[in-house]
């Protein structure tokens, strides 16, 4: 384009024109992955359905809630984080450190309405560090969360390397809890507490300045700079919220066992972000949605429910299934991303 | 204009990087309702100016005023609270977002803590409307033309009451008709009494839209003008500054040349090759001993160019012929494979390693072309490297200094040494004597010469009008990412000539 043979200036009737010409035709991607999630969700509960016997039952998908409680909390936590671009690898290992430590204070007698709180204090501190350390030394997440892992686990094995039982009478109360949902359906607290995670997680990052401003960040977090968005607060931000999401899941998970163990969560990280990709959550971030991270969860979950259906497959078989699933879906996201562009 | 107080007023600022000076005691003002045009070749000094207003950097030295008061700007936040919005030249906006969220992120209409989507969009899309723009406000960004992101950028930037609008380079990616949208758009701007800071390589539309403008040359304020005073030639000599230096004459030894030239066989010739957003289709033969160069403003293309001969580029459109052969260059290694050598202009980042001796610098290419499986043996490899510092006459003679010690000019030569070595027949340089002395310049520039009397082939490319008079047979001229203008380099061809061709694109 020469400049020399520009035209001169002519008033309106141009610019809606030449939008029109300008506006270039594409579906909107950004629900695709999480169709394809729903999707699949549906085949693999319907030929559940069409193969077993009872898989038919509404607690089967009840007891989805219940079994994968902690990891959808967890997964929430790294919803936020992935969103952002990030990534947060301490979680499971602060799983472990809430467990032991929660067992072990409880069995030192502290009362049990201090011992939460604690601990799910210790946990947004944890994340709130690795946050701080990421924003302010310009610290790959990958890196400071490794290293959030290794503190922590390494922290739980010091407190004690056996499993600790909880007895205490709170703790039991919530874990013998059942709540009837219909005749023959009932669950327990902990399903509750995380399907209240679930819909947290989605107003917030709806209907919040600091979810979209997560969503901004992850977009392009120099744009997000230059627009004026509090960037560094909001990237300490998730990774707090992801530490104490972490913290919560620990909770459960004692509430479940009445126990705590340094070994608890052992690799849920990696969990919970499978999760997320499955839900069609993009790992360079800005784009996906908590409920995309719910049926990312409902998957995994149905997987091990299927083949404890099944009977004669061993439970390996659910990692090489969730294996090959991620590859799946992080090719078709790679695809659609491209064609978005 | 005169009886108005400046709504922006920058006095003394001053900017140092580590090494750098970038701005040194600039004065910059800026009248509400008027379109002022920051001039400068790439390096003087714009972007810095501007960043330092937005908040980006803080100043290490002077003044800025707004609407009389002195202030701080510490953050792009804290800047756009002051009334100084910026629209940038990447578009910085987040495409993952819909066009109304773009518009009103950080400042979306809230009720209880709960964004208000309904009433968002209904603002955004009447903002929108102001600016002649139908869109779809819940459409993410990245279902739009860069142009019209572009103007929704323009359309955030307003929406923040905005009393000084700066526009880096707004309209690089835009085509004509885009261009006269968005001036229409300035102009109503400029009526309502809002200060727009314009920034673009093109001098029409700089000469078509700004009432004043300001050239900054090496990051100092050069002088501050009404469009009208300055023709466009005079302009381009204030921006690029006439350097005659005390260079040594080279005896016209391109004179000598041209004959020989003209004989030669052509050892590439590009027939329509583009890329689009780098430069337009081009054609452009290079003989056997030839010495091609070619100017430009910085930013007209030059290395573009340059870069698809070299296959570091990919063309979208043309051919490349080399040795009369249709090819096409997947990457440098098949553009080294013909023998064609690529010395960058930024010899710092593509270039030079700076922790490795000046011997393995030097050996690095030759052993690139051979395969990492066959090292060259360390006597062969001293022997080559004594030869090149030798005929090169790098400095200090060393061969075992590590390469960040030596000087620019030195390191430009090792640079230089590391293609010769792989016995090139088409060399091409990109600035191969930006920042380094005169003396070094000369003396490259004298290689230059001796290497195309040796039958080589050389495209030069350099900013410096004087050095590619100098050196070449024949002068490609480039302005706006367009090559306008090949002219054989006779007598009567000198600078004032091809600088009348960087200024007004005319081919007379």
């Amino acid at each position: 384009m020469t400049t020399t043979d520009m035209t001169p200036v002519t008033k309106g009737g141009e610019g809606p024109e030449l939008n029109k010409r300008r506006r270039v035709y594409k579906p909107n991607t950004k629900y695709v992955p999480i169709l394809a999630t729903l999707f699949l969700l549906i085949v693999m509960y319907s030929s559940g359905v069409a193969n077993y016997r009872n898989f038919d039952d509404p607690s089967v998908i009840v007891n989805l809630f219940r079994d994968n409680a902690v990891l959808l909390v967890v997964a929430v936590g790294m919803t936020f984080v992935i969103l952002t671009g990030g990534i947060d690898l301490s979680v499971g290992a602060v799983i472990s450190l809430t467990t032991i430590l929660t067992a072990t204070l409880l069995k030192a007698d502290w009362p049990p309405l201090v011992v939460l709180p604690a601990v799910l204090l210790l946990g947004a501190l944890i994340g709130a560090g690795q946050g701080a350390v990421i924003h302010f030394f310009k610290v790959e997440p990958f890196i400071a969360t490794l290293a959030g892992l290794f503190l922590a686990r390494g922290a739980a094995l010091t407190i004690n390397d056996e499993s600790v039982p909880i007895r205490d009478d709170m703790w039991r109360e919530i874990s013998d809890y059942r709540i009837v949902l219909a005749d023959g359906v009932v669950t327990k607290p902990i399903a509750i507490i995380a399907v209240l995670a679930v819909l947290v997680a989605a107003a917030v990052l709806a209907w919040t300045r600091f979810g979209r401003n997560v969503y901004a960040i992850g977009g392009n977090s120099d744009s997000a700079l230059l627009m004026g968005l509090p960037v560094g607060r909001t990237k300490i931000a998730v990774y707090t919220l992801s530490g104490f999401c972490a913290a919560l899941g620990g909770v459960l998970f004692s509430i479940n066992s009445t126990s705590g163990w340094a070994l608890q969560g052992n690799g849920m990280e990696l969990d919970a972000i499978a999760a997320c990709v499955i839900g069609g959550v993009l790992l360079t971030g800005g784009s996906g949605f908590v409920w995309g991270t719910l049926l990312g969860v409902l998957v995994t979950g149905l997987i091990r429910t299927i083949i404890n259906f099944q009977g004669d497959l061993n439970a390996a078989w659910s990692r090489i299934i969730i294996g090959v699933l991620l590859f799946a879906f992080i090719v078709m996201q790679r695809l659609v991303t491209r064609k978005a562009k | 204009m005169g009886e108005q107080s400046p709504v922006l007023e920058m006095t003394g600022i001053r900017k140092v990087f580590p090494g750098v000076v970038a701005l040194d005691g600039v004065d910059f003002r800026l009248f509400p309702g008027e379109v002022h045009a920051l001039m400068g070749e790439n390096g003087a000094g714009k972007s810095t100016l501007i960043k330092t207003l937005t908040g980006v950097y803080e100043i290490d030295g002077g003044e800025i005023k707004l609407g009389g008061v002195p202030v701080r700007i510490s953050g792009p936040l804290q800047a756009q609270q002051a009334g100084v919005s910026t629209v940038y030249q990447e578009v910085n906006l987040c495409t993952n977002l819909s066009v109304a969220e773009n518009i009103f992120i950080g400042r979306e209409p809230r009720r209880f803590g709960k964004i208000q989507w309904g009433k968002m969009r209904r603002r955004a899309a009447e903002l929108l409307a102001r600016l002649d723009l139908d869109l779809d406000v819940s459409a993410p960004l990245s279902s739009y033309s860069l142009a019209i992101q572009q103007m929704v950028a323009i359309a955030r930037a307003i929406d923040i009451e905005a009393r000084v609008l700066i526009l880096d380079e707004p309209t690089s990616s835009l085509d004509t008709a885009e261009v006269a949208q968005l001036f229409r758009i300035m102009r109503r701007l400029k009526e309502s009494g809002v200060a727009i800071l314009f920034v673009s390589h093109f001098l029409d539309q700089i000469y078509e839209i700004s009432d004043r403008l300001t050239i900054l040359r090496n990051g100092q304020l050069i002088s501050e003008h009404r469009v009208e005073e300055l023709t466009q030639v005079q302009l381009v000599e204030k921006m690029i500054g006439k350097e005659l230096a005390a260079l040594e004459d080279l005896e016209d030894k391109a004179q000598s040349n041209r004959e020989r030239a003209a004989e030669a066989k052509p050892i590439l010739e590009a027939k329509g090759l583009g890329r689009t957003g780098a430069i337009a289709p081009y054609n452009l033969t290079i003989h056997q001993g030839e010495v091609v160069g070619l100017a430009g403003l910085l930013g007209s293309g030059r290395t573009e160019l340059a870069r698809l001969l070299f296959g570091a580029d990919k063309a979208d459109s043309g051919e490349l012929w080399v040795d009369g052969k249709k090819t096409t260059l997947r990457d440098p290694q098949a553009a080294m494979k013909h023998r064609i050598a690529f010395s960058s202009e930024n010899r710092r980042t593509e270039g030079i390693i700076g922790e490795l001796s000046v011997r393995e610098n030097i050996i690095l290419a030759l052993q690139a072309a051979r395969g990492w499986t066959r090292p060259i043996p360390r006597k062969k490899q001293d022997e080559i490297v004594d030869k090149y510092i030798k005929a090169l006459q790098i400095r200090p003679a060393d061969p075992e200094r590590p390469v960040r010690n030596l000087s620019g000019g030195n390191q430009q030569k090792v640079l230089l040494a590391r293609w010769l070595i792989t016995e090139p027949r088409l060399l091409i340089i990109d600035e191969p004597t930006r920042g380094i002395d005169v003396g070094a310049k000369a003396e490259i520039q004298r290689l230059v010469a001796e290497l195309s009397d040796g039958g080589m082939a050389v495209l030069f490319v350099s900013a410096e009008l004087e050095e590619v008079l100098r050196l070449s047979h024949k002068i490609a001229v480039l302005r706006d990412r367009r090559l306008v203008e090949e002219l054989e380099n006779t007598a009567d061809v000198d600078a004032d000539r091809i600088m009348q061709t960087i200024a007004s694109g005319a081919t007379s």
